[in-house]
């Protein structure tokens, strides 16, 4: 029962950890608002009050940040595609009833447990590097001249590092989904003449549209602050450089705590408006 | 046409058997039933019939042509699932279109079939809704209507009145029968109510464990049931049995005498009792009356309306001699 009393009782013991979650999020945000209309740069001991928005309108103006916006939304976009389409394929294929199912379930959700830096540098040096790489081996089998993958094709090579990486957890929530597919309705789909194919496009997919949805929303939001994958590969360079690696550099690289803060708060805003899109677009299949 | 034939049909799961072979006769036009106590087989039976299941021996013949490999799809067979098995993300137009828009069917045919298909199952004022937005009867006759419009062979229900509440599965016991009317498509029917088997059928199976005990017009069931099983599980209340003396004086192991066939009287009659349970129906009433000596547990017998008869009355009991079942030790009937 919620008495007058009980509920003054729990405000008041919700109170502390309300607190502390308020001061966790609300003084980091004030201090990154702060720097950005200051003139801060620790190296130089320059602390200057009223830059204005100054700092936001070099940030932007700057040639790297609209780079750094295209290679973002093209990062994201392609590991988005690549875990949604796969993990599809994937859920379909473990929900089949298959000798061992068991371990090759916890065998696809592997990768998810590697922690960022130490895939990306696996990858690299395992995979992708030109000379001892695995990739490179199979290439000069097969005679061809070998990719040097981080710098002829350095997105593509992060977008499948990553894609790698976050493929399990788009299985894994599509193959929930797809077990819960009732068989009656797929028999009722036999019955009506649906092959393989229409049953796939007429009835799986629209089942599962609510777990793409989560799917998308979940990832864009991680995947727009991907850092330690481009950090250990690449470094930001040959166009691998997104907006939270560009905030990085203005701040540690170049020293510029102000310009870094606002491009900080002007990734906040794109994010914000990225997942607010998003929402909207997806909206209608969460309430349906 | 559809004429189906089952030649000793048989379906194991794994090292169950749980149809025999078996041989069934269904044929064009006819409204078949299979009732059965639950998990007695007959969904598979069904299943195997629509392919959506493999026979493990055997062979299935639809109008004469051997059906036992071909796919659910290509049989010309329409079933209506138990649950009803319509598409959520569809409106209920887009659910009956379904099957044509698969068999790749002009847009004009469709619509006219729809809109047949509509006003015949009054869904004609819930084409644009979703089915999570119907009752379930509404539900149910769109599951029907999906399967009438693609004009098949043959029905298949499997129990779809069965999530329906009491007066709305009468009324759509009717629909059906009313549609087969109609349409005099062979419709293959299961339920485990008796009441919906006597009531629709042209011919019921009554199967147990996968094993066909008899097949029978409704009344053919009812005035001769083959055995024991038959006798108890058609007609309602059940039938009641009796073994021993009784029995032995009509050169039987064990009687059965239907409770609408027994004469009540508060004087006289063959056997004594007192009243115990009274269920009260209106125009009927269902007494369970125990015999004072015991040559069964109780004995339900129908009585009118009209006759008042009090929890502990002593009462005697008399047989129509005609209307006694005599079944031998095996549980089969003495002619
Ligand atoms: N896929 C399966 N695997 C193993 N056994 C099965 C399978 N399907 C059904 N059975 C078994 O076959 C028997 C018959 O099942 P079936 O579903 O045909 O019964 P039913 O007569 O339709 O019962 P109900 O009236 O409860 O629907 C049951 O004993 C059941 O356990
Ligand atoms: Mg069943």
């Amino acid at each position: 029962m919620a008495t007058q009393h009980s509920r003054s009782a729990a405000r008041l013991m919700m109170a502390p950890a309300v607190f502390v979650l308020l001061v966790w999020m609300l003084v980091p945000l004030c201090l990154t608002l702060w720097f950005s209309v200051m003139d801060y740069r620790p190296m130089r001991g320059t602390f200057d009050c009223c830059e204005g928005l100054g700092n936001y309108t070099r940030f932007v103006t700057s040639s790297s940040f609209q780079d750094a916006v295209v290679t973002t939304l093209m990062m994201v976009g392609g590991i988005l595609l690549i875990t949604v389409i796969g993990g599809i394929l994937l859920a379909l294929l473990l929900d089949q009833p298959i000798w061992g199912q068991g371990p090759v379930r916890i065998l696809v959700i592997a990768p998810f447990f590697v922690m960022p830096t130490v895939s990306a540098l696996v990858w690299k040096n395992m995979f992708m590097n030109p000379v001892n790489g695995l990739f490179a081996h199979l290439w000069r089998g097969l005679g061809m001249e070998p990719i040097d993958w981080l710098s002829q094709l350095p997105l593509f090579s992060i977008i499948l590092i990553v894609a790698w990486m976050w493929l399990p957890f788009a299985t894994l929530i599509l193959l929930t989904s797809v077990q819960s597919m009732s068989s009656e309705q797929l028999e009722a789909a036999e019955m009506d003449g649906a092959g393989a194919f229409s049953r796939f496009f007429y009835m799986i997919l629209p089942h599962m549209a609510r777990a793409i949805t989560v799917v998308i929303l979940i990832q864009t939001i991680f995947l727009l602050s991907i850092f330690a994958e481009i950090f250990v590969t690449t470094g930001g360079a040959f166009g691998t450089r997104t907006l939270t690696y560009l905030v990085y550099q203005r701040v540690i690289e170049s020293q510029n705590v102000g310009l870094g803060s606002a491009g900080g708060i002007i990734a906040v805003i794109l994010a914000n408006i990225v997942a607010l899109v998003l929402m909207r677009i997806v909206g209608k299949n969460l309430d349906a | 046409m559809g004429r189906i034939t089952l030649d000793k049909v048989r379906k194991a799961f794994g090292d169950v058997e749980v149809i025999p072979p078996l041989d069934l006769t269904i044929e064009d036009g006819e409204f078949v039933v299979f009732v059965g106590p639950s998990g007695c087989g007959k969904s598979t039976l069904l299943r195997l019939i629509a392919g959506l299941e493999d026979v493990s021996g055997g062979q299935i013949r639809i109008d004469g042509e051997d059906a036992t490999m071909v796919p659910p799809a290509k049989r010309g067979l329409a079933m209506v699932f138990q649950s009803y098995a319509l598409y959520p993300h569809m409106s209920v137009k887009k659910n009956i279109a379904f099957p044509m828009k698969m068999a790749g069917m002009p847009q004009d045919e469709q619509e006219r079939r729809i809109a047949s298909a509509a006003k015949a199952l009054n869904l004609t004022d819930y084409l644009d809704r979703r089915p999570g937005q119907l009752s379930g009867g509404q539900r149910q006759r769109v599951a029907i209507g999906r399967a009438i419009v693609r004009e098949p062979a043959a029905f298949l229900f499997d129990e779809p009145l069965s999530n329906l509440d009491a007066a709305l599965r009468h009324g759509m016991r009717l629909e059906i029968s009313e549609l087969h009317e109609r349409l005099t498509t062979t419709m293959v029917y299961v339920t485990h109510d008796q009441v919906e088997a006597m009531t629709m059928a042209d011919k019921i199976v009554v199967l147990q464990a996968g094993v066909i005990e008899q097949v029978g017009s409704p009344l053919e069931l009812y005035r001769a049931p083959l055995n024991k099983f038959v006798a108890g599980f058609i007609g309602s209340p059940k039938m009641n049995f009796l073994e021993g003396e009784e029995a032995a004086k009509r050169n039987a192991h064990t009687i059965g005498i239907r409770p609408e066939h027994l004469t009540m009287s508060t004087t006289e009659g063959a056997w004594r009792g007192t009243v115990g349970v009274a269920e009260h129906l209106g125009a009927d009433t269902f007494l369970h009356i125990h015999p004072d000596s015991a040559r069964s547990e109780t004995m339900t017998i129908r009585v009118d309306g009209s006759v008042t008869a009090r929890h502990g009355d002593v009462v005697w009991l008399s047989p129509q001699e005609e209307n006694i079942h005599r079944f031998d030790e095996t549980g089969l009937r003495i002619a």
